[in-house]
């Protein structure tokens, strides 16, 4: 199978509540959506984000709109109050985990640039 | 069928000062909401108002309301609803009546909800019982409690409502959830209770009052496919046109920039939301996960099928207490190795400080453009031609703070070749207010509307 960046199945937005980040995934495709639903799972997101050290990683479906919702706990290192960060908000987690490369079918790796 | 149009033209303090005023003029609006307050924002509120008891409101209103008068004056159905009153909504009143008298509106009711500010009666209400526990960690707030600066029941809808239906043609609330500024006038335009048999309604609104609440998020900003051809640079604001029968439609005015589409609104739909099947608010649990949005015509997104997933008895409660003070500097490092130069600079930076007798409860360094806006997760393979190095620490001590400010300019001249941007100055230092989420029994809040 093809290699490709998550950004090419789906686009998305990421915030902040308190102390834990939101990170919406959005499926291009009906396919796509399927593809993500059974391999972007809590574990995965939990890994790739690791070195943000959330205390842990839930994920959530909103079908309706081919979305998948992850809760990244604890993992802002204070939220806005307080995290020395310069991204006190996680606005750029979304980005950063549509740049990870996943192998997937190369209909949808054709997808969405 | 009965419709309402309401637009918001201001999704933070800080927003652009100019959209309240085009989407006023463009948008055909029966209202304006102008949403100013973020978590943090009423601890530096109260603070305003401790030094000045006739401050603590998002003054950046007093200036958007004078340019809006010559359009209220013009359009005499529209009508205003925001958060601007902060931590002082009587005092926000009645600088806006000065003005708006001013501009030949005296006549104009104003409405003030307050009742959201928990500070007057918080000994008393945790010697009641309401412990105010974080509500991630569990702890009660008597651990904190003599660090508190200001308190907060974010209050719903109702209140609003309220000073509409008493005529008042500009109404300023202090906390209120974000999404209840739009389910007010819904809930008074259209004729909704707040009880068991409106939940849908109000979930509808609520919904609609989520989508515009972050002004521009809804219309193209942010929106991951924008580009040059969205034109952001005179994006539109997003305008909810909401129905009786708890649809509604997501649009901008005609001749702007920026984007109305599924892929926007869907964006915005999922910001800032834990489990998308239980969006809590004062005024209901709204249920996400049955919205349908469908492409009506080019950048107007009609929203169907919102439905609630009950309500709850309490409010939420921003609490800030006092937590130390911190600052943040930066300085431009050139490579080769850029990143590794200014990871280097950073540590020689804090190390210096511990010579001199300084260390901190917390610091960090970035090397910006090395990735370190996430920091471990993306990796670089290049080496950035320059990189923007950042420190930032905190402690209780200012002037351990204060001294911190004073390491950067030295490494114009002791630090490595092509080390620069040392041209804003030392950095300021500000004081940490710390965020804690707690849930109160709306039984123990009183709101009061009163309109003047």
């Amino acid at each position: 199978m093809p290699k490709a960046p998550l950004s090419r199945i789906a686009h998305g937005r990421s915030g902040d509540k308190g102390n834990h980040a939101n990170v919406a995934v959005i499926a291009y495709t009906d396919a796509g959506f399927a593809w993500l639903r059974e391999n972007l799972t809590a574990e995965v997101v939990a890994a790739y984000f690791a070195p943000l050290k959330p205390s842990r990683v839930e994920r959530f479906e909103a079908a309706n709109v081919r979305g998948l919702n992850f809760m990244l706990y604890d993992a802002l290192a204070g939220g806005a109050s307080r995290s020395l960060r310069i991204d006190t908000q996680g606005k750029t987690y979304a980005r950063a985990l549509l740049r990870m490369v996943v192998d997937v079918p190369a209909d949808l790796a054709n997808g969405h640039a | 069928m009965k419709r309402v149009r309401i637009g918001n033209g201001c999704g933070f303090w800080g927003d652009n000062l100019d959209a309240p005023i085009q989407l006023a003029k463009s948008g055909n609006l029966d209202y304006l909401t102008l949403e100013y307050l973020a978590e943090l924002t009423m601890s530096i509120l109260a603070v305003q108002k401790q030094k000045d008891a006739t401050a603590g409101y998002a003054h950046d209103f007093i200036d958007v309301l004078g340019r809006l008068a010559p359009i209220l004056t013009h359009q005499p159905r529209l009508k205003v609803i925001t958060n601007a009153g902060g931590m002082n909504p009587r005092a926000c009143a009645a600088k806006a009546r000065e003005v708006l008298t001013k501009d030949g509106l005296a006549g104009t009711r104003i409405g003030i909800v307050s009742g959201d500010d928990l500070m007057p009666g918080l000994d008393n209400l945790m010697t009641s019982g309401h412990t105010l526990n974080h509500l991630d960690t569990g702890e009660p707030l008597s651990s904190i409690r003599d660090r508190v600066v200001s308190a907060n029941a974010y209050l719903g809808a109702e209140p609003i409502a309220q000073a509409l239906k008493r005529g008042a043609r500009i109404v300023i609330t202090g906390r209120v959830a974000d999404a209840s500024l739009t389910v007010g006038p819904a809930a008074f335009e259209l004729g909704y209770g707040f009880g068991q048999a409106d939940l849908d309604r109000l979930a509808a609104a609520t919904v609609a009052g989520h989508l515009i609440e972050c002004g521009a998020q809804a219309t193209g900003g942010l929106w991951m496919n924008a580009d040059d051809s969205t034109h952001l640079e005179k994006v539109g604001y997003p305008i909810a046109e909401i129905a009786e029968d708890a649809t509604f439609s997501i649009s901008k005015p005609p001749e702007t920039g920026g984007a109305v589409n599924i892929e926007t609104v869907s964006e915005q739909l999922l910001y800032e939301v834990a489990d998308p099947a239980r969006y809590f608010t004062p005024d209901v649990t709204a249920d996400f996960t049955t919205v349908r949005l469908t492409q009506a015509v080019p950048d107007v997104v009609a929203v169907t099928g919102c439905a609630a997933n009950g309500i709850t008895d309490s409010y939420k409660v921003s609490i800030a207490y006092r937590d130390g003070f911190m600052s943040a500097g930066t300085l431009v490092i050139a490579g080769p190795n850029a990143a590794a130069k200014a990871r280097c600079s950073g540590v020689i930076l804090l190390e210096k400080l511990r010579q001199a007798g300084f260390t901190y409860a917390a610091t960090n360094v970035e090397a910006l453009g090395a990735g370190d806006c996430v920091p471990g997760v993306v990796a670089t393979k290049d080496d950035p031609p320059e990189v923007v190095l950042r420190v930032a620490v905190r402690d209780p001590h200012r002037a351990a703070v204060e001294r911190f400010t004073k390491e950067f300019a030295p490494l114009v001249t002791s630090g490595f070749a092509g080390t620069t941007g040392y041209t804003t100055g030392r950095p300021p230092v500000r004081e940490v207010f710390a965020y804690w989420p707690a849930l109160i029994a709306k039984s123990a809040v009183t709101s009061f509307v009163e309109v003047v």
